[in-house]
């Protein structure tokens, strides 16, 4: 069929058209761009497991695109390595778009829902393009609008440090395409040959010249600090921190994953091993430096008190993981590299699906406020235990799978000293876990979330002259200089303004329930009945005593499109623990693949 | 030495603008000073590019009667598209500076980190 023969390059195309029609569509309709992404992505998410299914059943499927023969003209070819990686980008990036609705309505300003839609559509054309493509040029090129695409996402974040860790990233990002752009001019240079297969077969007669020497090191370099590798690291925490939830899953999961498929594809394909490993001492060094990120990552985690901050250092330490078991140059730890980006693709991308969902129905970002979450959202947090599960390595779970690949191929390059570095992170990783689900399951659940004092402070407003004796005395001071200058002429106008201050009550229904809490700790249901559930009644409360004030019970689960997604990632990480056959057989002919 | 230097003036050229433009990228505080050592980072590579394209006694690459050699088009065609993703490289710096701009009141570094700081500090009390 002709459809099928063009699939590779409609894997990526129709996303990148998409990205074109959705900022049109989004002037008609908002909710049609949620569909149209989705659609988009289910299609690329079907032609990449036909794809991988093809390639699994008959070896390398090749595509030349515009009819043009390698090496002049631009090649697709598609092989057990960056088939494996494609369906997960894939399969990543059509559940967090579909999670992506009523996250993103939360948390990105309504006008700027099309474009998001537009540029994330955009990151995934750059992400599988990366992947697919068989053209080293062509692949500066869609890293370079992956990495546009993702500047502009962590820009969409509502805090303004958003903008300063995107203006960051954007420094860090060029710096890393401009060294490989580099490194690809050196390569040609002396080749004369852009394309990856081509390069592979003509570069070893140049081995010991310095420019190939030259070009190396700025690929490395430049890879690095791609995915954010221990000691290039710095801008990596900010962005995941910053950027909206949705942004931070679909970068922590498949961003990162990508830069470590190109460095295996530089390492292992265009270069061979035996540059990597003998001519240049490169994967000794890179073996070192990531177990030092491994540990280094898994310790800043602990120090961290916000969520997403803890992600994103352990982010880091898995990164270092993924390195360290290519460099090794086995082929179980490659294998076990291998599944460990399915791995970390999908707990990392649930853990921030989870995230989110917390930002979404309880407005929670620090580990402190997640007391006694078991109870209130008990689907999530069980989902936030199984990938904290994978994560740490436990058997059943994916991450046991990689870990234990990536421990045997330690062994048996006759590297032991390793299976310690991998034991203490997977101890520290069940440091920083366990903190959490002791917070989530063995804690009370403590009522006073941060709205409730915003309200308090609202049903002080009327009796200006009280108003520091209750709630929270820096909100109050805060709220009085901003509305020191408004001059109320008279009592409707007032009113009004109350109105508007009251607003947060009238969601009753939406949000939750209100609750009358008394010195941080909710009050008996008889308590309860006095004061509720009357506006009037309310205002009474604050008049009397300060020791009661009103708290924003939000029970109950996110809404069940962004609930779906979650529990279907933590799900895979069990399901890929249990039917490891799939994913490993796949691995172990990517890895002899490399390995060659 | 000299003639070392003079042999390949072009490389030297690029060595030098990739070292200014890596320089401010580094030491300076400004946002767009940044970004201007961003882009002479950049350029210096098409200049790269261009420099090994050239062919000795080469023309242009277009059938002509009068000439055998030609120069390399590839790179051209290269960085043509690198030029464009420098272009836009540069437009979403100067969009994110401006919003910068707007949120803290300052392009410099010192100040946003002071502004940080400030908001931090704030949030503790």
């Amino acid at each position: 069929m002709r459809f099928l023969q063009h699939l590779p390059v409609l894997v990526i195309l129709i996303p990148l058209i998409s990205a074109v029609v959705i900022p049109v569509i989004g002037r008609v309709n908002r909710f049609a761009c949620w569909i149209v992404s989705c659609v988009a992505l289910f299609f690329s998410l079907s032609g990449s497991i036909y794809l991988l299914n093809k390639v699994a059943n008959t070896g390398k499927v090749t595509y030349h695109l515009g009819g043009w023969k390698p090496p002049w003209g631009i090649e697709y070819s598609i092989d057990h390595l960056n088939g494996f990686v494609i369906t997960v980008i894939a399969f990543i990036a059509f559940v967090v778009a579909f999670y992506a609705e009523k996250s993103v309505e939360h948390e990105i300003e309504e006008r700027k829902i099309p474009a998001f839609y537009s540029i994330y559509m955009l990151l995934i054309t750059g992400l599988m393009g990366i992947v697919i493509t068989g053209d080293i040029f062509n692949l500066y090129v869609f890293l370079e609008i992956s990495s546009l695409a993702g500047y502009a996402l962590v820009a969409l974040g509502k805090h303004r440090n958003a903008l300063v860790a995107s203006f960051n990233y954007l420094i860090f990002g060029t710096i890393a395409g401009t060294f490989i752009l580099i490194g690809i001019g050196y390569i040609y240079m002396q080749t004369g040959t852009l394309n990856i297969a081509d390069l592979r077969e003509r570069l070893p007669e140049f081995y010991n010249s310095t420019v190939i020497l030259t070009a190396f090191a700025f690929f490395t370099v430049g890879l690095c600090l791609k995915v954010a590798l221990f000691p290039l690291h710095f801008w990596l925490p900010k962005v995941y921190n910053y950027s909206p939830s949705v942004v931070s899953s679909i970068m922590a999961a498949v961003g990162t994953k990508v830069g470590l498929y190109v460095m295996l594809r530089v390492m292992f394909t265009v270069f061979k091993v035996e540059f990597s490993v003998e001519n240049v001492p490169i994967a000794n060094i890179l073996i070192i430096i990531s177990s030092i990120a491994i540990v280094v990552g898994s310790i800043l985690a602990i120090a961290q008190t916000k969520i997403k901050l803890m992600l994103a250092y352990s982010s880091i330490g898995q990164v270092g993981y993924i390195v360290l078991g290519a460099t090794l140059t086995n082929q179980i730890a490659m294998t076990g590299s291998i599944i460990h980006i399915l791995n970390h693709a999908l707990m990392k991308g649930s853990l921030f699906l989870i995230v989110g969902c917390l930002v979404y129905k309880a407005g929670i970002e620090r580990i402190d406020d997640l007391e006694g979450m078991g109870k209130r959202m008990p689907f999530t947090m069980a989902a936030f235990t199984v990938s904290g599960l994978s994560m740490i390595g436990v058997p059943l779970t994916v991450g046991f799978v990689s870990k234990w690949h990536i421990a045997i191929g330690a062994l048996d390059a006759g590297m032991w000293y390793f299976v310690p570095v991998l034991i203490i992170s997977s101890l520290l990783t069940a440091v920083y876990f366990w903190r959490i689900i002791e917070k989530i399951y063995f804690y009370e659940e403590p009522a006073l979330l941060h709205e409730d004092r915003r309200v308090n402070i609202n049903i002080n407003w009327d009796r200006r002259e009280k108003r520091e004796n209750f709630g929270d005395r820096r909100i109050n001071l805060e709220r009085r200089s901003e509305f020191k200058g408004t001059r109320r002429k008279n009592k409707e106008d007032r009113r009004r303004q109350l109105d508007k201050q009251w607003q947060p009550l009238e969601q009753w229904d939406e949000h939750g329930r209100w609750e009358v809490v008394k010195n941080d700790r909710r009050v008996s249901e008889e308590d309860r009945r006095q004061f509720m559930p009357d506006r009037r009644s309310l205002e009474g409360i604050g008049r009397r005593t300060r020791d009661y004030n009103l708290a924003l019970i939000k029970r109950g689960e996110a809404p069940w499109t962004m609930l779906a997604p979650t529990l279907v990632l933590s799900g895979a990480c069990i399901f890929f623990g249990i039917a490891a056959k799939i994913p490993v057989a796949i691995a172990e002919k990517a890895a002899a693949m490399l390995l060659r | 030495m000299v003639e070392l230097i003079l042999a390949k003036y072009n490389y030297w050229i690029v060595i030098i603008l990739m070292m200014l433009g890596f320089y401010a990228v580094i030491a300076r505080g400004n946002l767009i000073k940044k970004i201007i050592g961003i882009n002479l980072f950049q350029i210096s590579v098409f200049l790269f590019y261009i420099t090994m394209a050239k062919v000795k006694g080469g023309t242009a690459p277009i059938l002509w009667d009068k000439s055998q050699v030609y120069d390399n088009p590839l790179p051209h065609c290269l960085m043509l598209t690198a030029i464009v993703v420098g272009v836009s490289t540069t437009a979403v710096a100067l969009a994110l500076i401006i919003k910068i701009h707007k949120a803290f009141g300052t392009m410099e570094e010192d100040g946003i980190i002071i502004e940080q700081q400030r908001e931090y500090i704030k949030g503790r009390v």
